[in-house]
């Protein structure tokens, strides 16, 4: 356990929805920008290549459709066959339109990403080690390059020299600077971003069009998406449930022959695409696209679809302690005295100790010793030594009026103390243990060889994140706190925040062997990580999010990379992953349910000629078959109109168990997917009737 | 107040059934039943297996393929060669070809479709010794088929789902045989005729009455036309016919167990996947969806028949009695023809096509629903698995994860296996009944005119293509066209089936178990089930409504209407 | 494939010992042994008390007008609309007026068998004094012949109760 860590640099997002208030080029837009739908409207058109319509079935089997009604219009124009026809052209079009609608808010953050890839030159040192100017697009992995103030770096790479502040608000949003230095888990730079002062070295490890700025760009603008394996298997279900409508549909000319009525090819027409799931399948791939923008909405970027599907899916979560589940910091929160001292004694040591020390955790000691008994800050001269912490003494202090402050943990203080010839007092123990069983950090505080007490630095846990986890568990969740804690602290830690488990002590092999058992175990894992260290784990899990402050090797291995770097946003990707499905199942279901509505509108409509009694199925009183019939179809048009804002948004997932969230759903999507239909093609069938054409 | 009491009665049989016969399924075919391994050993012995060697799906399905060609052709020679084979007291010749064809598709298909009229076609030895041997072992494939799914979901990281050939034969000779043994004996002492003596001729003194009265080993194929769910009847009336299914008890015997292993198979199935919640949520769906189907058909032909009120008996106290016997009376008689066409049997003790619109409309959309509730012995619950499947895709969409069902992941694969195997039914029902009423050959057989003669030949087609057997016997269907067609049928209607669901247990064997957590999708709650029987009747509804529509329904509606 | 075609022969032939001759003869056998009577098709001297005949004249009860020949099992096959089965249906009601019997649904219909030996006990009834008037019998007589030939439903609930009429005219045979 060290005393004292470095102080991270990333923003403390809250765990709430709206997670990472700060937005780079993921910016976010309206959900119908006026630009997006112009842009969309014009894509609609050149969505009508038969050669993109074949990757859709159902959409393809209403383009064919629309193609027959056309000729049949032609050859017996009437009012009616034409109105079919539009309308069934329309219903490709809408479908057309959702996927560009979709698409479109991806290629406008394109767009302002590309803006950022302009070629700039860049400083590339030779191996005799003169520099000279380059394109940025020439660069090769391997080559190095030098960056200053105000360059923009020409590339992804590694420093190799030097430290810099780094303006990386281009990609990320956040505007504050962040450091960057050579070795250790903060020498990645990206490509795009803008060094702010100092002078760093830098070697290539992107080669030209592989940056991660090129990555972003093709993600967000949706070229290379693939289909998901869930979505793979929808596709299949929709274009079985369309293969089987076809037979439904043709026969129904001979049935009807043999019934005696001869059924009009564009009633047919009409009735197959009201039956086959137009629905889902004119909004499948914008409900895909949609689900990737909502990540990139909240600053994460997934390398691809299926791993936004897995995240859906994710059975078990591996949480860092620090940052996801505590504060980053931690809080003195009581000061301890070993006999022969008081508690004011030991703020006053402490505080001391702590004046030059600029960490959260040293400004919280000044801070509660001030609280407590009104001591002040004293300003610190000249004749002062700071001590800093250094990974082997594992202590800081200062040096004042020959006095030697230290504090640090408890090992160290005591050999330090021990060094000098001081002796230990046998309650330290006894503290020590007590303030770590209690889930908090012991510092000893001495003065010279004599310990003076403990301070106790507390963890503190993330408001509302119990409840976070009260609802992953309704999710059937179960969440692993991993920290390198010992098990003391971890359990305590743990029993606090309300995780499942915790991994205590953790080392990178520890996280990997406990990813593989769950994962034996039939689970799927998703974890976050950002140091080399984490790489093969976060290749290992089904989700791996790599924080963008990490090092290039870990955003290699992670199939998912969160810009705001914040842990705690895990728990948000998991939301979004199931929302996908959900609204995918929903609008499948929606689908499926409407086509008993349209049944009772078309059939009747068919066969009233040769059986009048089958009036009686006519429920919803249409005004005449060719109401009836055309009401169908455009309710089926509109229908997808009207749920593009439900397929981008995606259905509100709500944490609870499956019963309950199936029941919603059902009810919602499923019973009311049988209702709606029968009102609103009762009212489009009266406003054609008012229009007197019917 | 006799039909509640039958039901009450039924209810408790089953009930038994399902407990007891379920539980000794799985230790037939978890291999701890051998108290006949002095029968059973000497065969594996001469077929050539080794019964502790297991087969992958692919080999298991072409030992379905090559077992059931192999019967088909040795149906087909046998029928064929009739006329100078033994045991023929009645000098019948040689079966056509295209009935010969046709009759070993369907019995080997466990559909025993009847294009033919027994009494005057089959020797005995093409009943007893051609016939009802497939009625034992097309039961049999069916219940390994069925097994062998659930081996698949039972079964993690495994390459194989059992033996074929041992499945075949545990299946007959510990279940089938042993049972129809004892029922036989019931049969007979109530008035069912076993003897091998041919027809007598009868002259009535009192009434100068002259009759031929055809016999033959009749009881021990009753039995298991109903144990095996096969339904074919040793005469051309089937189960009306008093010298099979004499009274009331053996009325109520054939019902009970032409149910009672599809039933059974439930409690088998969730034995074997380890959770018997699971089984009774299936029991439950397959129950739903049965006793509604009987409260349809029983209220049916408790009505009036149109055509006799029409002709001036309009108060009918003892329902529609056309095609009906006496002593079952009407609703008992809808009971049997309702639970044999829910369970692809297929056998009737009354006329189908002289039910009520409604009536006919019940038995008809039984069947509609691919026979699942509870459906023929194994296929019953191997295609209720296959809707299961689907219904936890959607379901298990709907609660936002990759979906799984008992531990399985259902992705890509499994959906459209099961697709496959759920839609190829109404395909081929749909696609047959549309050829055969535009030509002539189709609609040259229809008995009654108007739509009752539309509803005769879609029955015909979704009775072929189920695996059921029943029929609106108006239709004449000894023609080469209905052989040939209906033959087509019954071949998909099974195999295009079994292989897709062979492929499933195979894929579903092959992949680990998922943990079950609070984010899965409960397929042993009401709410599942629910689902379940809503996608059932979705598919059914959405795929047959207006062919529906233009039969049963549109001469429900037909009032005062005649044709 | 080859040797599961093989299998699949030895099989066929396994079953067809087991299952084509052995499972029907040992029933047979026991049915011959032990229920030699209904194995062998309940006959009387008269016929079979499970396959219904015609009955001519008024003399005798009716039974359903069924074709009776047990050769061509099978019932009418006309549908709920047929108009063919009203007229047939027409004719039986004329018919059965005609000797003053007042028509039954099973009377006037005929059964899924086609040779169903019975009839409902209210169709025995109806007949009582059809039956008396042209035997020139009593017709409480009668009435109690029917009575005492009627079959309760098995059990109380299995089936329906009903009047065999081969055994009925039998009896009636006797009366005199």
């Amino acid at each position: 356990m060290t005393l004292s860590q470095e102080p991270r640099t990333e923003p403390q997002g809250s765990t709430g929805d709206n997670a990472g208030g700060a937005r780079g080029v993921a910016q976010g837009r309206g959900l119908f920008d006026r630009e997006i739908l112009l842009q969309a409207l014009n894509g609609s058109f050149k969505k009508l290549d038969p050669r993109i319509q074949v990757r859709n079935p159902v959409m393809f089997v209403v383009l064919i459709g629309t193609i027959i009604t056309f000729i049949e219009s032609i050859s017996h124009p009437s009012i009616f066959s034409w109105s079919v026809t539009v309308w069934l052209f329309l219903t490709v079009m809408f479908a057309n339109f959702a996927e560009a609608v979709a698409e479109g808010r991806g290629k406008a953050q394109a767009d302002a990403l590309r803006r950022l890839r302009s070629d700039t030159d860049a400083r590339i040192v030779k191996d005799d080690g003169t520099e000279a100017r380059i394109q940025a697009s020439q660069l090769r992995q391997g080559d190095c390059v030098v960056c200053e103030a105000g360059d923009v770096i020409p590339s992804d790479g590694e420093i190799i020299e030097g430290v810099a502040s780094v303006d990386e608000s281009a990609i990320t949003g956040e505007s504050a600077p962040v450091i960057r230095e050579s070795g250790g888990d903060r020498s990645a730079v990206t490509g795009g971003t803008k060094v702010l002062s100092d002078r760093i070295m830098v070697r290539i490890t992107a080669e030209p069009g592989h940056t991660f700025l090129d990555r972003m760009i093709k993600l967000v603008e949706g070229a290379s998406r693939q289909k998901t394996p869930n979505e793979i298997a929808l596709t299949i279900l929709l274009a079985a449930l369309t293969i089987v409508f076809l037979p439904v549909v043709v026969v129904l000319e001979p049935f009807g022959h043999f019934a005696g009525t001869s059924v009009s090819v564009v009633v047919l027409i009409a009735l197959l695409v009201c039956l086959i799931p137009t629905t889902i399948g004119a909004l499948l791939s914008a409900i895909g696209i949609a689900g990737m923008d909502r990540l990139v909405q909240r600053n994460v970027l997934a390398m691809s679809g299926r791993a936004v599907e897995a995240a859906g899916d994710v059975q078990t979560l591996l949480l860092d302690k620090t940052g996801t589940i505590t504060l980053g910091n931690r809080m003195a929160s009581s000061f301890y005295p070993v006999p022969g001292h008081t508690e004011a004694e030991v703020a006053d040591t402490a505080q001391l100790s702590s004046l030059a020390d600029e960490t959260p955790e040293g400004r919280s000691i000044v801070v509660l010793a001030k609280e407590r008994f009104d001591l002040r800050g004293r300003e610190v001269g000249d004749d002062h030594a700071f001590v800093p912490f250094t990974a082997q003494t594992r202590m800081s202090g200062l040096d004042i009026d020959g006095h030697r402050i230290r504090k640090g943990a408890s090992d160290s203080v005591k050999r330090w103390v021990q060094e000098q010839g001081g002796s230990i007092p046998n309650e330290l123990d006894e503290i020590v243990a007590r303030v770590s069983r209690a889930g908090s950090t012991p510092l000893v505080v001495a003065d010279g060889p004599e310990i003076i007490g403990v301070i106790e630095l507390k963890d503190v846990v993330k408001q509302g994140i119990r409840e976070r986890f009260d609802d992953m568990r309704a999710m059937g969740i179960r969440t692993v706190m991993i920290t390198g804690d010992n098990p003391l602290t971890a359990a305590a830690i743990a029993q606090e925040a309300g995780v499942d488990d915790f991994l205590a002590e953790a080392t990178p092999e520890a996280k990997m062997d406990l990813i593989k058992a769950e994962q034996q175990g039939g689970k799927l894992v998703a974890m976050t990580g950002d140091g080399t260290n984490d790489a093969p784990a976060l290749a290992q899990a089904d989700v791996g999010v790599a924080m963008n402050t990490g090092t290039n090797a870990a955003k290699e291995a992670g199939n998912m990379v969160d810009l705001d770097s914040n842990p705690t946003k895990l728990i948000d990707i998991v939301q979004i992953g199931k929302e996908l499905l959900i609204t995918r199942g929903a609008l499948t279901t929606f689908s499926i349910a409407n086509d008993v509505a349209k049944y009772f509108a078309i059939v009747p409509a068919l066969f009233v000629a040769s059986y009048p009694q089958l009036k009686v199925l006519n429920i919803m009183k249409l005004h005449s078959p060719q109401s009836a019939v055309l009401s169908a179809v455009i309710f089926n048009a509109l229908v997808i109109i009207a749920l593009i804002p439900l397929a981008l948004k995606g259905v509100k997932f709500r944490p609870q168990g499956a019963t309950s969230i199936l029941r919603r759903n059902v009810l919602l999507y499923g019973v009311g997917g049988v209702i709606v239909p029968f009102v609103f093609i009762k009212l489009i069938d009266l406003i054609l009737t008012a229009t007197g054409a019917f | 107040m006799g039909f509640f009491w039958t039901v009450v009665a039924l209810v408790v049989f089953l009930g038994l059934s399902w407990r007891f016969l379920g539980a000794y399924l799985v230790s037939i075919y978890e291999g701890r039943t051998k108290w006949l391994g002095f029968v059973e050993r000497p065969i594996y012995k001469l077929i050539g297996v080794d019964p502790e060697v297991e087969q992958s799906w692919q080999r298991y399905a072409i030992s379905v393929v090559a077992y059931s060609a192999v019967a088909i052709l040795f149906t087909y020679l046998m029928l064929r060669l009739q006329g100078s084979l033994p045991l023929n007291p009645n000098h019948l010749g040689a079966v056509s070809p295209a009935l010969s064809w046709n009759t070993a598709v369907s019995f080997v298909t466990n559909t025993n479709w009847q294009a033919y009229a027994g009494e005057t076609t089959m020797s005995y030895l093409s009943q007893m010794a051609v016939l009802a041997v497939q009625n034992f072992t097309s039961a049999s494939v069916g219940i390994a088929v069925a097994v062998a799914l659930i081996r698949g979901f039972s079964r993690k990281n495994s390459t194989t789902i059992g033996n074929f050939w041992v499945d075949l034969v545990r299946g007959v000779i510990y279940l089938l045989l042993p049972i129809a043994l004892v029922a036989s004996v019931i049969f007979m002492a109530q008035g069912a005729v076993q003897t091998l003596g041919g027809a007598v001729h009868v002259h009535d003194v009192l009434n100068g009455f002259k009759q031929i009265i055809p016999r033959g080993p009749v009881a021990s194929q009753e039995v298991i036309k109903q144990l095996g769910t096969n339904g074919g009847g040793f005469f051309n009336a089937n189960g009306a016919s008093p010298f099979e299914n004499p009274t009331g008890l053996t009325n109520f015997l054939s019902i009970g167990l032409l149910l009672a292993i599809p039933v059974a198979l439930t409690y088998t199935f969730g034995k074997m996947i380890g959770s018997l919640r699971q089984g009774v949520t299936i029991l439950a769906v397959m129950a739903v969806l049965f006793f509604s189907w009987v409260g349809i058909g029983t209220v049916a032909e408790h009505q009036a028949n149109p055509a006799v009120a029409k002709a001036g008996l309009v108060h009918q106290a003892s329902g529609n009695m056309v095609g009906k016997e006496v002593r079952f009376g009407d609703t008992s008689s809808a009971l049997y023809n309702v639970a044999s066409t829910q369970t692809s049997t297929g056998s009737v003790d009354s006329a189908s096509d002289s039910y009520t619109p409604m009536g006919g409309f019940a038995l008809l959309t039984g069947m509609m629903l691919g026979e699942i509730s509870p459906g023929g012995v194994g296929s019953g619950l191997y295609t209720m698995l296959l809707f299961a499947i689907i219904t936890v895709f959607i379901g298990g969409l709907m609660v936002g994860r990759t979906p799984e069902y008992l531990g399985k992941k259902i992705q890509a694969k499994e959906v459209k296996l099961a697709a496959l195997g759920i839609l190829v039914m109404p395909i081929t029902v749909l696609v047959l009944t549309g050829i055969a009423v535009a030509i002539h050959a189709g609609r040259v057989g229809v008995a009654n005119g108007g739509p009752h003669g539309f509803s005769e030949i879609l029955y015909a087609f979704t009775s072929a293509a189920n695996n059921n057997g029943s029929a609106f016997a108006g239709l004449s269907v000894n023609t080469t066209f209905y052989n040939v067609t209906t033959g087509v049928a019954m071949l998909v209607g099974r195999f295009a089936i079994i292989i897709p669901v062979l492929a499933l247990s195979g894929v579903l064997a092959a992949k680990g178990l998922v943990p079950e957590s609070s984010g899965t999708l409960r397929t042993d709650k009401a709410l599942f089930a629910g689902l379940l029987v809503g996608v059932i009747l979705i598919v059914g509804g959405l795929t047959f409504f207006p062919a529906v529509s233009l039969g049963p329904v549109v001469e429900q509606l037909s009032n005062g209407r005649f044709f | 494939m080859l040797i599961n075609l093989r299998r699949a022969l030895v099989a066929s032939l396994l079953f067809l010992a087991l299952l084509g001759f052995g499972y029907p003869l040992v029933e047979v056998g026991i049915g011959q042994a032990a229920f030699s009577a209904t194995a062998n098709g309940s006959l009387t001297p008269y016929g079979s008390t499970l396959i219904g005949q015609r009955w001519l004249g008024p003399r005798w009860f009716q039974g359903r007008p069924d074709s009776d020949n047990p050769m061509a099992s099978g019932g009418s096959n006309l549908g709920p609309r047929s108009e063919q089965l009203v007229k047939s249906t027409k004719s039986q009601i004329t018919a059965l007026e005609k000797m003053g019997i007042a028509p039954t649904s099973d009377l006037v219909t005929s059964s899924g068998s086609g040779v169903d030996p019975d009839i409902s006990p209210r169709s025995a009834f109806a007949q009582v004094d059809a039956v008396a008037k042209a035997r020139g019998l009593a017709p409480a007589t009668v009435r109690a012949l029917v009575v005492s030939q009627i079959h309760l439903a098995q059990f109380g609930f299995l089936g329906s109760s009903y009047v065999n009429v081969l055994t009925l005219n039998i009896s009636l045979s006797r009366l005199q």
